[in-house]
């Protein structure tokens, strides 16, 4: 069973924002005694979301949370946009896969970056990616 | 809007970049760089970046894109001051920064521009060689 408390809601509608959004997740990696890499990881994660939102969904926002499982605690970070969705999950996944004239890293480092990975979209009904890193 | 300052010490282009860096503010400092090279006529480029606490892929490809337009215009780049933790990060996120040289710190950096192009650091012996005597 997880609980989930001190969320944090931040929207993104531009590059000050994506900073903010690594702000955010930096103070709370350190509220939940993540260790420095592990920190650092989630914040870069995080970094590559909140600009996949504002580049590929045209904005939305990021739900920051403490949760807990019983033994551990981590921090949860949503991202949700009402953007265009994606139509091929498995190819956006694919590493060097780029619509955005970017690297293609995004989302597939992402996922190597965190402890847990989910998303949620279609095309047309925008995209929601959630992870969480967990304290060791 | 915030700017990261380039210093030019002698033929190098000195960048320390102090702040959470902005999508828009890299761009801009890809530019401003390119454009100091040609300015100044600079043979290196040392960019430090021990005060950033994430590079991600976005700040990756800054970098890379620096050292290519840098080579292109005739100055080495080499990267500075990497945190560990960035860099366990960076290749976990499958980030290389190929075709970017790196060390640890500003000396080393300033040692290899030295090896990449003797004289130009150590002043102006170079240029001028000892004159032939005339008999």
């Amino acid at each position: 069973m997880t609980s989930v408390d001190a969320p944090t809601k931040q929207p993104i509608a531009s590059d000050q924002d994506v900073v903010r959004v690594r702000q955010m997740v930096r103070q709370a990696a350190l509220t939940a005694k993540l260790p420095l890499v592990d920190q650092t990881k989630l914040v870069t994660a995080a970094s590559e979301l909140a600009r996949n939102t504002l580049v590929h969904g045209g904005g939305g926002y990021a739900r920051v949370e403490q949760v807990h499982n019983g033994r551990r605690a981590g921090v949860r970070v949503t991202f949700a946009d009402e953007g265009p969705g994606i139509a091929d999950l498995d190819l956006a996944l694919t590493d060097g896969y780029t619509t955005g004239g970017g690297l293609g890293l995004g989302l597939s480092g992402s996922r190597r970056l965190c402890d847990e990975f989910d998303i949620d979209t279609a095309a047309g009904q925008g995209t929601r990616v959630t992870v969480v890193k967990w304290a060791r | 809007m915030d700017r990261v300052p380039v210093l030019k010490i002698g033929e190098i282009l000195l960048v320390s970049i102090q702040i959470d860096l902005e999508d828009h503010t890299a761009m801009q400092l890809q530019d401003d760089l390119s454009h100091r090279i040609v300015e100044t006529g600079a043979h290196g480029v040392v960019i430090d970046i021990s005060a950033l606490e994430i590079v991600d892929s976005f700040i990756g490809r800054m970098l890379s894109t620096i050292a290519s337009v840098s080579r292109v215009l005739d100055a080495e780049t080499v990267v500075v001051g990497m945190r560990p933790a960035v860099a366990i990060t960076l290749v976990e996120l499958g980030l290389s920064l190929k075709g970017v040289r790196t060390a640890l710190n500003v000396d080393r950096a300033l040692e290899i521009l030295a090896e990449a192009r003797p004289g130009v650091l150590a002043g102006s012996a170079a240029d001028e060689p000892a004159a032939e005597p005339v008999p």
